[in-house]
This record gives C-alpha cells, sequence and structure tokens, in this order.
C-alpha cells in the first residue's frame, strides 16, 4: 500500500480551491497555487524515483479490496507523464506570470490550470476505467473554461468546436465503459485484462476496442478526428495553448497505450495495422496542413497532430519495444512542443502578431530567444545530440527490427519535411529582414524566455543522457504490456480473478 | 420570471420547505435514496424557485451567500474528512464512524462529512449557475426587479 | 424489458445522432443531451439485474439477496449524470455567448 499516491490529487485540489477562495487576495491565492505545482513537481520526480527502484505502486481508495474497489497504480510510464505533466505546468505558471493579459489577470485562470493539473494526474495514476473517464472529464472541464476565459469571437467559435467534438469523444468512451462492464462485469483495468484474456468474446471486444481508438483517437487528434485541434489551440493565450499542446492530446496517447497495453493486449494485435495505417495518415496530414499556414501557433498546432502520428506509431508496433520508443518519443515532444510555443508565443506578445509576413528580424533583435528556438527545431525535427534524435531513432529501429518498412520510411520523410516547415518559421520571423521597424518592439522579458528556454535545455539534457532514460523507457514499454505482472502488483500474487474468490468466500 | 401569483405565494411558503428537505435528504443518504448532491440540488431548487418567481435580485437577496465560495469551501471540506484515514495511515477517505449512532441523526462518521461538502459545492456550483444565466440582460429581459413590484415581499 | 431498452436507447441514439448532423447549435447540443440519456440507459442495461437476474453481491450464506439490483451500474448512471449535468450548462452558457458573438445559430457561420 502506497497511501501517498494519493498525494497528487489531494494537493491541487486544495490549491484550486484555495486560491478561488481567496481570489481578492492575489499574493496569497498565486503563492497557494506556485506551492501546489511545486509539490506535484516534486512529488513526480520522487515517484518516478521509487517507481524506477522498486517497481509499480498501488494504493486502493477508501480502502476497499482489488478488484472491487478504486486502484490507483504507479507504473514507470504513468510517473513518467505525472512528472513531465507537473514540470510542464510549472513552466506555464510562471510564463503566465511574466506576461500581461486580461486572462493571466482573471481570478479563474490559475485555479482552472491546477484542476487541469488534478484531471491529467489522475488519469496518469487511476487504475479503474471508469475512473479514468472521470479523470478525463475533470481535465476536460478545465480545459473547456481555459479555451474560452475571455470570451473573444474567435475563442467561442474554436471552443465550441473543441468541447462538441471532446464531448462526443467521452460519450463514446462512456459507451465503451458500459459495454465492457457489461461483458466482463468489472471496471478494473487488471481484472479486465485478465476477464477480456479469458472470455474470449472475438466480435463484442474488437467493438469495444474500436469504440476506445475512436473516443481516445479524437482526444489525441489521430488522422481523420483532429480537425477541431488546429481550429482551436491558437485562439486562447500562448501559455494555455502551451500548456494544451504539452498535456490534453498526450493524455489520449496515454490512454490509448495504456487500455491497448492492458486491458486489451489481444484486440491490439489485431487492429495494430489499423493503428499503423492512422499513424502514417495523421504524420502526412498534419505536416503538409502545417505548410499551408502563415501563423506561427497554426503551424505548430498542425505539427501537434503530425508528431501525434509517431506517439500512435509506436502503439500500432505493438510491442514492449515500440511502446517504450513511442514514450520516449512522447516525452520528448510534450517538452518540445510547449517550449516552441512558449518561444512562439513570446514573439507574439512582443510583435503583437504571429503573422510570419508580418514578423521578421527576430534573430538580430534577440539573439537568445532565436537560440533557444532553432536548439527547439533541431530537437522537434530530430537532429543529434537533442532528445527528438532518440526519440525518432528509437522509433525507427523498432519498426526496422519489426519489418514495417513503410511507416518506418513515412516517419523518416515526415521528419525531414518537418524540419522543412520549421525553417520556414525561422527563416520568416528570425531571419529575414522585418519590413516593419522592429526596433521600436519591447524586449522580451527574462520571464516569457526562462519557461520556453529552460525546457529546450531539458530537451538536450534528455539528448545528452540518453542511456539512461532509454533504459527508463524500455522499463516503462516493458510495464505497459506486461498484464499478469499489473494484475499481481493491484490485485495481489494470485492476480485479480483469485482475489475475487477469495473475497467472496 | 413569471408574472404569476399562484406562483409567487407558493415559492415564498416553499423556500424553508425545500431548504429543510434538502437537510433532511442529506442526512437520509448514507443508507438509502438521497445525499449530498440531492440534497444540494433540492437546495438550490428553494433558491431558483425564488429567481423564477421574484427575479435574480431577489433571489440573490433572501440568501445573501457567496455561492462561489460555497462551492471552494465545500470542495475543501469534502476533501478535509478524506484526510483522517490517510494520517492514520490508512488510504485516503477510507470511512470512519462514531462507534455509537447519535440519536435522531443516525451514524456519524467521516462520509456524512464528505457528503456535507458535496452538499455545500453543489448548491454553490447550481445556484451559481443559474444566477449568473438568469442575470444575463439579453436572455431574460422581462426581469423588471422585485423593489417596484407589490407581489414580492420583503427579503 | 431487455428488448424495449434496447429499442429505446436505438431510438435515443437514432434522434441524438439526427438532432447533431443538423446545422443549428441549439439542435447540436440538444443532440449531445439525448445522446447522454441513450449512454446512460445502455450503462442501465448492462447491469446484472437486467440482463443476467443476479447482481454480483451475495449474504454471508453465499446466496445473493432477493430484490437487490446491481448497484454498481447505478452509481456510474449518476455519476455520468453529474458530469453531463456540469457540462451541460457550460455549453447552454458557451452557445449562448457564441451566438451573441456570431449573431447566427447556423454552424456555418461559426466561422472566424
Amino acid at each position: 500500500m502506497a497511501n501517498h499516491l494519493f498525494l497528487p490529487f489531494i494537493v491541487p485540489i486544495f490549491g484550486a480551491a484555495l486560491a478561488v477562495l481567496l481570489g481578492q487576495r492575489r499574493p496569497l491565492a498565486r503563492a497557494a497555487v506556485l506551492a501546489s505545482v511545486l509539490f506535484n513537481v516534486g512529488y513526480g520526480g520522487w515517484l518516478l524515483w521509487l517507481v524506477i527502484s522498486g517497481g509499480r505502486l498501488v494504493a486502493q481508495a477508501s480502502g476497499w479490496p482489488a478488484p472491487f474497489g478504486i486502484s490507483l497504480v504507479a507504473d514507470a510510464l504513468g510517473a513518467t507523464m505525472l512528472l513531465v505533466a507537473a514540470l510542464l505546468m510549472l513552466g506555464t505558471l510562471l510564463y503566465g506570470r511574466a506576461s500581461t493579459g486580461p486572462i493571466y489577470d482573471s481570478p479563474f485562470y490559475e485555479p482552472l490550470l491546477l484542476l487541469l493539473l488534478l484531471g491529467v494526474s489522475g488519469a496518469f495514476l487511476t487504475g479503474d476505467l471508469f475512473n479514468l473517464y472521470v479523470w478525463f472529464e475533470v481535465l476536460l472541464m478545465a480545459s473547456f473554461g481555459l479555451i474560452t476565459l475571455g470570451g473573444t469571437r474567435a475563442q467561442l467559435v474554436g471552443g465550441l468546436k473543441y468541447v462538441v467534438l471532446n464531448l462526443f469523444g467521452s460519450t463514446a468512451f462512456l459507451i465503451g465503459c458500459g459495454l465492457i462492464y457489461g461483458l466482463a462485469g468489472t471496471l478494473n483495468m487488471a481484472h479486465l485484462g485478465e476477464r477480456m484474456a479469458a472470455l474470449r468474446q472475438p466480435g463484442l471486444s474488437t467493438a469495444i476496442a474500436g469504440l476506445f481508438l475512436f473516443a481516445f483517437g479524437s482526444k489525441a487528434a489521430i488522422a481523420p478526428l483532429f480537425f477541431w485541434l488546429p481550429d482551436s489551440y491558437h485562439t486562447p493565450p500562448p501559455a494555455v495553448t502551451a500548456i494544451f499542446s504539452g498535456l490534453m492530446t498526450k493524455v489520449g496517447v496515454y490512454a490509448l497505450y495504456r487500455v491497448f497495453g492492458i486491458v486489451l493486449p489481444g484486440e491490439l494485435a489485431l487492429i495494430a495495422p489499423l493503428i499503423l495505417a492512422l499513424a502514417g495518415v495523421t504524420m502526412v496530414v498534419g505536416v503538409i496542413g502545417a505548410m499551408a499556414q502563415m501563423n506561427i501557433r497554426r503551424i505548430l498546432s498542425f505539427h501537434i497532430v503530425s508528431q501525434i502520428g509517431y506517439s500512435i506509431m509506436g502503439l500500432g508496433l505493438a510491442s514492449a519495444a515500440g511502446l517504450a520508443a513511442g514514450l520516449l518519443f512522447t516525452t520528448h515532444v510534450m517538452i518540445v512542443k510547449a517550449a516552441l510555443f512558449f518561444l512562439g508565443g513570446a514573439v507574439e506578445q512582443v510583435a503583437g502578431t504571429g503573422d510570419l509576413k508580418k514578423l521578421g528580424g527576430m534573430a538580430r533583435r534577440e539573439p537568445a530567444l532565436a537560440t533557444f528556438w532553432f536548439l527547439g527545431i533541431l530537437s522537434l525535427a530530430g537532429i543529434p545530440p537533442m532528445s527528438g534524435f532518440f526519440g525518432k531513432l528509437a522509433l525507427l529501429q523498432a519498426g526496422v527490427a519489426q519489418g514495417q518498412l513503410l511507416i518506418t520510411g513515412v516517419a523518416a520523410g515526415v521528419s525531414l519535411l518537418t524540419f522543412f516547415s520549421m525553417l520556414k518559421i525561422w527563416n520568416e520571423v528570425f531571419w529575414k529582414k522585418s519590413y516593419e521597424d522592429m526596433s521600436k518592439l519591447p524586449r522580451v522579458p527574462l520571464g516569457l524566455l526562462l519557461p520556453g528556454a529552460l525546457l529546450v535545455l531539458l530537451s538536450l539534457a534528455i539528448g545528452v543522457g540518453a542511456g539512461p532514460i532509454s533504459a527508463l523507457s524500455a522499463q516503462a514499454g516493458a510495464q505497459a504490456l506486461d498484464l499478469s505482472g499489473y494484475a499481481q502488483a493491484v490485485c495481489g500474487a494470485g492476480g485479480c480473478e483469485a482475489a475475487v474468490s477469495d473475497l467472496m468466500k | 420570471m413569471y408574472d404569476s401569483v399562484i406562483l409567487r405565494s407558493v415559492s415564498r411558503l416553499m423556500l424553508p420547505i425545500l431548504l429543510l428537505l434538502s437537510v433532511f435528504m442529506l442526512l437520509r443518504g448514507h443508507n438509502l435514496p438521497g445525499g449530498g448532491f440531492i440534497g444540494g440540488l433540492v437546495a438550490s431548487c428553494a433558491v431558483i424557485l425564488q429567481m423564477v418567481a421574484f427575479g435574480p435580485t431577489f433571489a440573490r437577496r433572501v440568501l445573501p451567500a457567496n455561492y462561489l465560495a460555497m462551492a471552494a469551501v465545500g470542495v475543501i471540506f469534502a476533501a478535509s474528512w478524506g484526510l483522517p484515514a490517510l494520517l492514520g495511515g490508512q488510504p485516503f477517505l477510507t470511512a470512519l464512524w462514531l462507534p455509537e449512532p447519535i440519536p435522531g441523526v443516525g451514524k456519524i462518521g467521516t462520509p456524512v462529512l464528505f457528503d456535507v461538502g458535496v452538499f455545500l459545492t453543489v448548491i454553490g456550483v447550481t445556484t451559481q449557475i443559474a444566477l449568473l444565466l438568469s442575470e444575463e440582460p439579453l436572455l431574460f429581459p422581462m426581469e423588471r426587479g422585485p423593489a417596484r413590484d407589490e407581489g414580492a415581499p420583503r427579503a | 424489458m431487455v428488448l424495449i431498452l434496447a429499442i429505446t436507447i436505438g431510438c435515443l441514439f437514432a434522434g441524438a445522432i439526427y438532432l447533431m448532423l443538423r446545422r443549428s447549435v441549439v439542435k447540436l447540443i440538444l443532440g449531445l443531451l439525448l445522446l447522454s440519456h441513450g449512454v446512460n440507459l445502455l450503462i442501465f442495461t448492462m447491469g446484472d439485474g437486467v440482463r443476467r437476474g443476479a447482481p454480483p453481491i451475495v449474504d454471508d450464506a453465499g446466496l445473493p439477496p432477493a430484490n437487490v439490483a446491481d448497484p454498481l451500474v447505478q452509481a456510474l448512471i449518476l455519476t455520468a449524470i453529474v458530469i453531463s449535468f456540469g457540462i451541460m450548462a457550460f455549453v447552454l452558457a458557451l452557445a449562448y455567448r457564441a451566438n451573441q458573438a456570431v449573431g447566427s445559430d447556423d454552424l456555418d457561420d461559426m466561422i472566424e
């Protein structure tokens, strides 16, 4: 029993409620929010260390024995995501405090960020399928608030699409939960995995797998279900876009990994070719969409879609090596994407526009910003020694090793296109001479530069420390597909079915 | 806001009844249908009924609470009652009960207190949503304010 | 019982999809509302009380007690209702604001 697993929920919920209560006393409210995010960062690091050294940690909510109650499970996959999510939230918080704007001053902005962190942390730690749905709704509610806070026309229109399509995806998730409960009579993921393997209901479980693929796919923005993302992500302020790019779609990816790794591993083998095809289409469509855009954040939004293709490719390889590579890549892209949104947002805030045609000359004016941006796009494109290189290398290696040459080739080709598309921003914003006088613009404050710069340096650090980090991701990938180990950790040495018959006596 | 004598008379009578019923629902909830959520909805219905009959200005005055703060306090209160178990080395939200039931109220333990927090949160959130929506000038242009209206009771 | 429920769920889903395919935002939201009711009913039919006759509850003798329904699906539905209640309130407010900003209820006008 690791009862400290409840802390990453308890602290943000208290922090958010306190921040709403203290709304008028702004410094106190901000201190409460900062303290809870810092706690989650520290806790995430500690938990990851515990999990690496000691294996999975489990807690049972309210003391109900598994598989009847809600279990919390921390494995290497969940703990890594928990730590990265808290780190990105810290960056977002600091970035928001350094920027100016009516939304950052809203008394609900920081509590909503904390609620988002709460939902994300819950989703990464829960071991119960319906509880995962509840955490999804928590983080969706927070994101609905964040994306429409401010209420401009673009935000409302983009937000409406975002809300409706995400609701539809959640409903599909809920249908899947209902059907799988009717089929297996349980909702604990470990127990579900055991029972689905024992039940052998091929038609029904494939239908359920399709529902989950649709539900999480629409959240992760994979190929036919991505169109809400570029329509809505550039409308809120940059800090919000950055945290969304880092967390929202990646929670969908995490849920796909978790559900197909533990609950429906049999179905994963069956629909892996479909997932690989979707991954390829997602990569290509995203990067082509990005080429047609002329706005920093719109280009980056389309690249989120393209990068999701790589994460899904890791799942489609349907092996521990594939999941490990996918996790390494997903972690990298969470960090680098948020960094690029921070840096691009800093340009946008200083210049007052994100339109590539109107910008220019930033390399001379802001050399530090330009350097970090360039390092960031090197990382995104996958140039050594940045983290992106090792993420993509692991994916390509796993692809070649499993003989999936077509998707591997597409992934390599899309990398080049990504670099090309990123160079477009580099040329237009930083390199070309500006048509307007940029010298009158205010300088980029240190507070806007720092979060992005630190995240780029983190990406560099991941690249430099690639050895131990790929060992960690290999451990996480193996754990994510290890149903019997998961069930033994959750329900006891005999697995969940044995625990049920013991408890029913 | 409807201009109806019957609605106004009834809703005046219903306010205390609904509030009492909500507390009854809350306390009954542990073993029978009811609970914090249902109780909270009934209590917020009491306020919303005043809003429908007399308008949001009056409804804000009849129960002058800061509903947003009430919701936040409810969340803190509910979550706090999971902590004693955690401090005692048990999982968060494990139920702890007093050994003997209190006459007239029933068994008291952390789940009941947790439900009180839920109750406060639901009242706060629901009432705040309804009041904010009804205070939209374009949505409810009929709002005249109870001060000029003979049917409105003095708060 | 299962047949009636299945037909009802089918009708709710069909109506929901029809409404969601309309261009009006209000109808879209009504469609989402119907869909969530359909899903709640679907979860209800997944309970043991409806499908298999006995809930997973046993008394001290290890026998299922009389007149007890599957409590888990009820808890799931209650949770889903609470969530959809909160989200619907938000979506309606959002649609109202969007309608104010755009001046139309038509999804085709909902462009920047």
